[in-house]
């Protein structure tokens, strides 16, 4: 079956109902890619298929006919986010590191840390700690540089008038990871919004609502 | 993965009306979309089937449209292209919300509408904002197309009105009329599957649907025409503690959730107020 693997044109023999992540490790010799849970929770299984970050343990071979894939071994040692990962501390066992690089790389430039903590919630890392994580992304897209958010900032829950109010709020343009983590508290915007409005539900609704989110 | 490929066969349809002659002609067959769930089953050692139909490639059954003052969403939507849909924002921010609360960003690239419809769980995200937004059910077959309302197409724990023969084609909304609500209680925001998920829409006759404390999702009718008839938050409380059916499981327990659903109903009547 014809795809394209790291940016070049492939033929791969497997049975179609084969997962992506043992195509990946088996077929291709691909071992970057690591299994966590098989079951689509843990993220250390996430390529980009088609740019967007996918669970490779949920993905059958036949629905990547035609279409590109990119592993961490497609960043060929020399991506910003391979670097800072090493400078910033951002891998202690490095299980889960492969994964987490590979939903960094689906972020939009300029994310915030709100943007950034949201796009990795899928990636569940149990020893490095998630600091050192986030701040090597920071340091990569600072290396990177500037341009336009993919997807939205997460707008929380729906309070405003439809059609109106109660849209998810893209997050100020150069709001850096600092910035963004510093309105955390109560900031009036994109993701400071959000982490203000979800106290004061907590508060009204009584100590169940309030922590789901810890 | 726990099972041997070998047991397992893929069929990979030319075109929508292949699929529906397959469905048709070649049963037992389970159609797959994102896999966000079938693979889960999969991986675990318990396939729900032996043949599969792969859906992924039917373009015509993605995106969102406005027809008329009606949203279209393609069965085959992903959670992420609603979450980016400028219609979606503007006429259905629930839906939106709901689209943000489902797994993470790998599983809103792949998990669909139409697939959470399809797989029926009481717990699944988007299903109360459908049930709020009195949805309507496209299904197609060889035989034609069949519109079903959203709030009769469950029949029971993940059971359907839907025919073997028949294909999710799309979920029809129709203006909502009214502020648009969504809560979503969970152990954490990403991942975590549902303890217990409310949409509503506040109207003059609102309307309110729960997911997690029944066998399907329910519209919490009686507690509906309560507070259409002016009655107070307790007795709209009263009303839905007699209307929905919780039970304790691995994620929550009977008890939490009938108090949950007592606080996410005052909490959506105050904040919409």
């Amino acid at each position: 079956m014809r795809f394209v693997l790291n940016g070049k044109k492939v033929d791969v023999r497997a049975h179609a109902m084969k997962r992506l992540l043992d195509v990946l490790r088996e077929d291709c010799g691909l071992t970057g890619t690591k299994e966590g849970c098989g079951e689509g929770e843990c993220g250390a299984c996430t390529v980009l298929l088609d740019g967007q970050a996918v669970n490779a343990c949920l993905v059958p071979f036949g629905q990547v006919r035609g279409r590109a894939v990119k592993t961490i071994e497609g960043l060929r040692g020399r991506h910003p986010l391979q670097q800072t990962f090493v400078t910033e501390g951002g891998a202690q066992c490095g299980f889960c590191t492969p994964g987490m690089i590979m939903a960094a790389a689906a972020l939009p430039k300029n994310a915030t840390l709100e943007d950034v903590r949201v796009g990795l919630a899928g990636n569940i890392c149990r020893c490095t700690g998630y600091s050192g994580i986030y701040r090597a992304i920071e340091a990569a897209q600072q290396k990177a540089g500037g341009g336009k958010a993919a997807r939205p900032a997460r707008a929380d829950r729906v309070e405003g008038r439809a059609g109106t109010a109660g849209l998810p709020r893209r997050s100020p343009k150069g709001e850096g990871l600092q910035a963004g983590g510093g309105k955390a508290g109560g900031g009036k915007a994109g993701g400071g919004k959000r982490h203000a409005r979800r106290s004061s539900a907590g508060a009204g609704s009584g100590k169940t609502v309030r922590g789901r989110r810890a | 993965m726990r099972i041997a490929m070998s047991t397992l066969e893929l069929i990979e349809p030319r075109s929508l009306k292949h699929a529906l002659d397959v469905l048709r002609d070649s049963q037992p067959i389970v159609p797959l979309a994102g896999c966000t769930d079938i693979y889960v089953s999969i991986n675990a050692g318990m396939p729900p089937g032996g043949r599969f139909l792969n859906l992924w490639n039917l373009d015509a059954l993605r995106g969102i449209e406005l027809r008329g003052q009606t949203v279209s969403i393609g069965a085959l939507t992903t959670f992420s292209e609603i979450i980016r849909s400028p219609v979606a924002q503007k006429r259905l921010p629930a839906l939106v919300a709901a689209a943000w609360e489902i797994g993470a960003v790998q599983i809103q690239n792949r998990g669909t509408l139409g697939g959470n419809v399809a797989n029926g769980s009481p717990a699944g995200d988007s299903l109360p904002v459908l049930a709020a937004t009195e949805a309507i059910v496209v299904l197609r077959s060889a035989d034609g197309v069949r519109r079903v309302r959203f709030n009769g197409f469950y029949t029971g724990y993940r059971r359907t009105v839907m025919r073997p023969d028949e294909l999710i084609a799309a979920i029809e909304i129709p203006p909502v009329g009214g502020q648009q609500w969504f809560r979503k209680v969970g152990t954490r925001a990403a991942q975590a599957i549902s303890k217990i998920v409310m949409a509503a829409v506040r109207a003059p006759h609102p309307r309110i649907a729960f997911g997690s404390v029944a066998p399907t999702v329910v519209r919490a009718v009686r507690t509906e025409e309560v507070l259409a008839a002016g009655g107070t938050l307790d007795e709209a409380a009263a009303a839905l503690l007699g209307e929905i059916a919780p039970i304790d499981d691995i994620r929550s327990t009977a008890e939490y959730r009938r108090r949950v659903a007592c606080n996410l109903l005052r909490a959506f009547w105050t904040e919409t107020a």
